[in-house]
């Protein structure tokens, strides 16, 4: 910052070397370091310890005494031992404030790519980490429950309605369609098996089992995932980029109450409706293919259905759906919480919450079958 | 209702947002939180509302320990950069929502609610927008409206953050004005953040300058702006130019030249800074002046009454820029010309060692911004 002129040429900063060893000369600042490298280049040092004489040095500034340093440790590093003597005081003390500030600014070592194991390793701790985190929002959800449930005039009953509509009843078309399908694609896979053997009858086992049991809860679970789960997430994760978050917080609603217990809630009730409705239409959709491919005949598939499927069956798919629920209004919420910054952190989260809750359906699903199995049901 | 932080330590990571701030904000004032991003300035405004957990400290509302209250509990009125309205509902609901989700004991009839969202409405002048959903409205008007609908829970302090900052300015000069008057007419112990010296020191009752996670200064407007306690507060309080020298008896030794001091109280030998306002410099064309230091005049700009020149060092160094602000008739009296070199002479000086601890920040920022500011408001 000073209106120092450039010096002149003889004024440069340069060491001349002496017997000792070198002798520090001319202006050690900004403009006087200019194409130091190149002067040092011709320098003769002599072999072994070098004794380089500071006390004529003109002027010293941090990057002539950056530089200063620089010169001795590269000496240094060409088997020199280097003694730096003669620095007038004020120069000495610059010196060591430049030393000791120095290494904190140097550029990190570059990182080695990180082998399989570390790399599994970092993975494992952040996801334990990230399991502990979503346990906790289950907490705070479950203890915003039993508070709610003591207090229940506080619940948001509009809330609740408003998210009942949207992920159920208009939920209802895709659902219809999409099981209608499977319904389908079972009965017809299934029947030409059957076909073969004479056993035309027993699609109606195959397919009102299967449907039941299985596949109408997952195939509703996974659909309502993509569908609801997601939108949970976006919304939330909007909210929580636009500040409306932290808006409701201070204007005194905890976002678990008003965010998260309606969506809850409104699915719980909403999913298990759902599967009843896929059962039926999936089982529809077997009743066309029996007919059209089996000669089983709308009548005769409605005579024996009752006759082999159990109410129990139909109870374990039903019930199963308020578990599927949950998880899925669960996770979709608490990604939507996890978004940070900006509009991209949005997306990601949406793309995690669908993927984790799907996830964690197929798994639980699975936890079932061994369970239910487990006490011969 | 009084606001007292005390001890405050908050970090994210390796960051520390806040290092050890302890402040004191007078019950029916308006205090301006200022400082350069990443200063901590939110960081504290949302530790006061609750939004944000310290890692140390407390906060204490009207002289109560308020630090482990939910935000609910504590009854602020806070205002978002991005005015963070409910897309989904309109003006009036938006108004309305803090009094319709109030518990039912507390909560006013609705013939109630609808009187005091008018009120509000028309205290914010938007009483004509109360059918418009967000979407519909101008920034300038949101910002209103997110005022209105953080007054209307009745906080017992209003939190603004950053709140004119999505603005264009000529919005924000207005709302600023404006802002100030509600405040007059309300006396509800606000702070607002801003990165806007400005904007800071017009509107508010008393500043508080924060770098770094910490406070730098506090005081009236006038204070600190006349008065800056460290060479940060200087810097950040409008432009500066900088003379880096040596205490020589009563003058500031800079390079070879020499600037005279007034008064001094720092022995002869100190390393110390000057710095000099743009309005405090003045150009002498007399070369064989020996007052003041040579400096080449890069560009003349008169716009307004003002002019404003910008110099860099006389021999071209591109590290030494100046700049001074001048009456337009002297600037035409003077008829300098670009690459002209002239004598700038400094009617005031203030000094700061450069071994100071707050000093010690100068030589981080970036010299360009010294000398220009803080960007937008040169």
């Amino acid at each position: 910052m000073t209106l120092v002129p450039p010096p002149p040429v003889s004024d440069f900063a340069t060491v001349r070397a002496s017997p000792e060893g070198g002798r520090c000369e001319g202006v050690w600042t900004l403009d006087g370091i200019l194409d130091l490298e190149q002067r040092l280049l011709d320098v003769q040092w002599p072999s072994g310890a070098l004794q380089l004489d500071g006390s004529t040095i003109r002027a010293l500034d941090t990057i002539g005494a950056l530089q200063l340093l620089n010169v001795i440790a590269s000496l240094e590093q060409a088997g020199h031992t280097v003694h730096l003597t003669g620095l007038r005081e004020e120069h000495q003390a610059l010196l060591d404030l430049v030393q000791q500030r120095r290494g904190s600014g140097a550029a990190p070592p570059p990182s080695k790519p990180a082998n399989f194991l570390e790399r599994m390793g970092r993975e494992t701790i952040h996801h334990l980490y990230g399991s502990f985190t979503f346990l906790v929002f289950v907490g705070e959800a479950a203890t915003t429950l039993g508070r709610l449930i003591l207090h229940p005039s506080r619940f948001r009953w509009q809330a609740l309605f408003a998210n009942l509509e949207t992920a159920g009843v208009h939920a209802l078309p895709i659902i219809a369609l999409l099981s209608f399908m499977i319904g389908i694609v079972i009965a017809y896979q299934g029947g030409q098996q059957l076909k073969f053997y004479g056993a035309n009858i027993f699609i109606v086992e195959l397919v009102s089992l299967t449907m039941l049991r299985e596949l109408a809860p997952l195939i509703t679970a996974i659909i309502v995932a993509g569908r609801t789960g997601s939108s949970y997430t976006a919304q939330i994760g909007t909210m929580q980029v636009t500040e409306e978050v932290d808006a409701l917080r201070t204007i005194g609603i905890p976002p678990m109450d008003l965010l998260v217990l309606p969506k809850l809630l409104a699915l719980t009730i909403a999913l298990p409706l759902l599967t009843v409705f896929a059962d039926v239409l999936s089982i529809f959709g077997g009743m066309v293919i029996a007919q059209t491919l089996l000669d089983v005949n709308f009548q005769d598939f409605l005579d024996r259905f009752p006759q082999v499927v159990t109410l129990t069956s139909f109870l374990l798919g039903v019930g199963k759906a308020p578990v599927f629920a949950a998880i899925i209004a669960l996770v979709g919420c608490y990604q939507g919480f996890q978004v940070r910054g900006g509009a991209d952190s949005v997306g990601r989260q949406t793309t995690v919450s669908v993927v984790e809750s799907i996830f964690l359906v197929i798994a639980a699903d699975a936890l079932f079958s061994i369970l239910l199995g487990g006490v011969g049901l | 209702m009084s606001i007292r932080v005390q001890n405050i330590v908050k970090r994210f990571g390796a960051f520390v947002a806040l290092d050890n701030v302890t402040l004191d904000f007078p019950s029916g004032e308006l205090v301006g939180l200022l400082g350069p991003s990443g200063c901590g300035k939110t960081t504290l405004l949302r530790i006061i509302a609750g939004l944000e957990a310290p890692d140390s400290g407390q906060v204490f509302l009207d002289n109560h320990d308020a630090s482990t209250a939910d935000a609910r509990e504590r009854q602020v009125g806070f205002v978002f950069q991005h005015y963070a309205l409910f897309r989904h509902m309109t003006v009036f609901d938006n108004v309305a929502f803090g009094l319709r989700v109030k518990p039912r004991r507390q909560r006013p009839g609705a013939d109630e609610i609808r009187r005091r969202v008018q009120e509000l409405l028309s205290l914010v002048q938007l009483d004509c927008l109360a059918d418009r959903y967000p979407a519909q409205l101008s920034g300038g008007q949101r910002q209103r409206i997110a005022l209105a609908r953080a007054l209307a829970v009745e906080p017992r302090v209003l939190l603004l953050d950053e709140p004119f900052g999505a603005l264009d300015a000529k919005v924000r000069k207005e709302l600023r004005r404006w802002l100030r008057q509600l405040h007059n007419a309300l006396h509800i112990t606000s702070i607002f953040v801003t990165h806007d010296q400005e904007e800071a020191l017009e509107v508010s009752d008393r500043v508080v300058l924060m770098n770094r996670g910490r406070v730098e200064q506090m005081g009236a407007p006038d204070q600190v702006y006349e008065h800056p306690a460290t060479p940060f507060v200087y810097g950040f309080l409008g432009a500066v130019n900088l003379f880096h020298g040596r205490i020589n008896g009563y003058q500031l030794q800079v390079g070879e030249e020499n600037l005279p001091l007034a008064e001094n109280g720092f022995q002869s030998g100190t390393e110390a800074l000057g710095f000099v306002r743009p309005h405090e410099l003045d150009i002498d064309t007399d070369l064989a002046s020996r007052a003041g230091i040579e400096a080449r005049v890069e560009r003349v700009l008169a716009l307004g009454a003002m002019a404003r020149i910008e110099l860099t060092g006389a021999m071209g160094e591109t590290t030494c820029h100046y700049e001074v602000e001048l009456p337009r008739e002297r600037a035409a009296v003077l008829k300098l010309s670009a690459g002209q070199i002239v004598r700038l002479k400094p009617a005031r000086i203030r000094l700061f060692a450069s071994d100071s601890q707050s000093a010690e920040q100068v030589p981080y920022l970036p010299v360009e911004h010294m000398v220009g500011g803080y960007g937008e408001n040169i």
